[in-house]
């Protein structure tokens, strides 16, 4: 038995691994080309509200600047400051790259298009993406130097007060699912016939602005403010390092969308299940949701100036926080008088 | 009655909603940028920009080596070194000219009495390399003959201002 058993346990295993290097490069890949259109997109938007044409030399449009950029990136010289750890200082780029990217795991693009179907799906992707601020820490002290320092310092306090907000809302939709499973979240979208966004309104604000706050984009982009910190934790970085950190953060903010079209907007359903909505397959749907609300994330980046860091630190610890923990005993309080809860 | 007005607005996100829109209301309006390499903005005649050395139209040059220029020159970024050439006239053997302390005053031209240095239209004469801005008499008599028109064309226009 054992010596027949172990070729085939072999070939067992290697099958799985490469079923699911297979699955990771079929979500990363996407996910990566994708990137580098919204990358183009931000900034087309950006430029359009401060009548400016934004790039438009490479390629149609502009198309191509992404991958322009990609390239200039690569070939750019690798500075590492003298005072700098090395290990340290390379390993935040990689923390805050690969953390990026694993959250996306989980992220089911339609019904079972997801990688890894785990029952406590948005646990790990709360926890995944919450490691993302020691990339930003590492990043701050290993540079040795004052700005990224005091970026990192920032970025420290204002991920982890927003954290707590998100964790609220999740807690609040959580309640009406009944399950921790990120596909479970919108199969109950589909069951109760109403998206997160209508009963959960101010959640949704409340999470977005969160999502906005956590992914360091302006007006919370304190960690990296231009006008002071220059460029916050990423001031020493250059070339391939610097370009892992940018990727990283577009990750994370892309995620964000894909995050509040699940929770919110009913991921891969469709806008109505009648003839002419039901045509368009579930992935899709997921993806015009989340593009709606990166535009939405643009939008606030060319409108809305910069917060002072008190303000930051008022508006999320007074007055997300309590906000939401008040709808979240709302929440249960209906749920359980009127017998709502799901079982 | 202000405050529960300011609580609801804020509640409402009614900054937000408007100035959403009025960004939205940007977002279709053209743009103004000018698409610089693929066109450019009108400059005046007087507009001074790179340098030239002119030549008449029988291909002599016009610079006497006065030494006017060298001596206005404020930044003292001209050189120039005379000789009597063989028919006996006064020319430069050396007129060079270091862009880097050029200031872009414009005094070499008003001070210039043949019209010999000028300063044409040409802004986009950036280089790779420090040395490569540091033009010597033929580099100038090269820039005369290809910007003579344009030059001439300024010049006539701005006549009548002088």
């Amino acid at each position: 038995m054992a010596q027949t058993g172990e070729p085939d346990m072999l070939a067992h295993y290697a099958y799985a691994l490469l079923i699911m290097v297979a699955q990771s490069l079929a979500v990363i890949v996407p996910v990566l080309v994708s990137l580098a259109f919204i990358l183009l997109a931000d900034r087309k938007i950006w430029a359009a509200v401060h009548l400016r044409r934004g790039p438009n030399v490479v390629g149609p449009f502009g198309l191509f600047q992404s991958f322009a950029d990609f390239i200039k990136f690569v070939f750019k010289e690798v500075v590492i400051p003298a005072g700098a750890n090395k290990f340290i200082f390379f390993l935040a780029t990689m923390i805050s790259f690969v953390t990026a990217v694993g959250a996306w795991a989980v992220i089911p693009f339609s019904e079972h298009w997801v990688v890894a179907d785990i029952n406590v799906g948005i646990l790990y992707l709360f926890a995944v993406s919450s490691l993302g601020v020691y990339g930003i820490i590492m990043a701050g002290w290993a540079s040795n130097s004052k700005y990224p320092f005091l970026g990192g310092l920032r970025s420290a306090a204002q991920m982890v007060s927003y954290e707590v907000s998100i964790g609220l809302v999740l807690i609040a939709v959580l309640l009406c699912v009944g399950s921790l499973n990120i596909t479970d979240i919108v199969r109950a979208q589909e069951r109760l016939g109403v998206w997160f966004i209508i009963p959960h309104f101010p959640m949704f604000v409340i999470f977005f602005v969160s999502a906005l706050a956590e992914t360091n984009r302006p007006p919370f982009d304190l960690p990296e403010a231009e006008s002071e910190l220059v460029a916050g934790h990423m001031v020493e970085y250059s070339s391939t390092a610097y370009l892992l950190f940018m990727i990283g953060e577009y990750f994370a903010i892309v995620l964000m969308c894909v995050m509040i079209s699940i929770l919110f907007l009913g991921g891969w359903l469709p806008l109505w299940h009648v003839a002419p909505f039901t045509w368009l397959p579930g992935p899709l749907w997921l993806i015009g949701k989340s593009l709606v609300i990166f535009f939405l994330f643009a939008m606030v980046k060319a409108m809305v100036p910069r917060y002072r860091y008190d303000q930051l630190m008022r508006l999320g610890w007074k007055i997300f926080l309590p906000f939401s923990l008040i709808w979240v005993v709302l929440t249960a309080g209906v749920l359980v008088a009127f017998d709502l809860a799901p079982k | 009655m202000s405050n529960f007005n300011r609580a609801a607005r804020s509640f409402l996100l009614a900054e937000f909603v408007s100035s959403f829109l009025l960004s939205m209301k940007y977002f279709f309006k053209p743009k103004v940028t000018v698409n610089y390499p693929f066109e450019k903005g009108p400059l005046s005649p007087r507009f001074r920009g790179e340098h030239a050395l002119r030549r008449y139209a029988n291909g002599e040059e016009r610079c006497i080596a006065c030494k006017l220029c060298e001596a206005i020159c404020p930044a003292q970024a001209i050189t120039i070194e005379a000789e009597p050439r063989d028919d006996g006239s006064r020319r430069t053997t050396r007129y060079d000219i270091d862009m880097v302390k050029c200031i872009y005053c414009g005094f070499c031209q008003e001070a210039c009495p043949v019209d010999a240095i000028v300063q044409g239209p040409n802004f986009e004469f950036a280089t790779e390399t420090r040395q490569e801005l540091l033009y010597n008499k033929e580099k100038l008599l090269a820039n005369g003959d290809r910007w003579e028109q344009e030059i001439a064309k300024n010049l006539e226009l701005d006549a009548p201002y002088r």
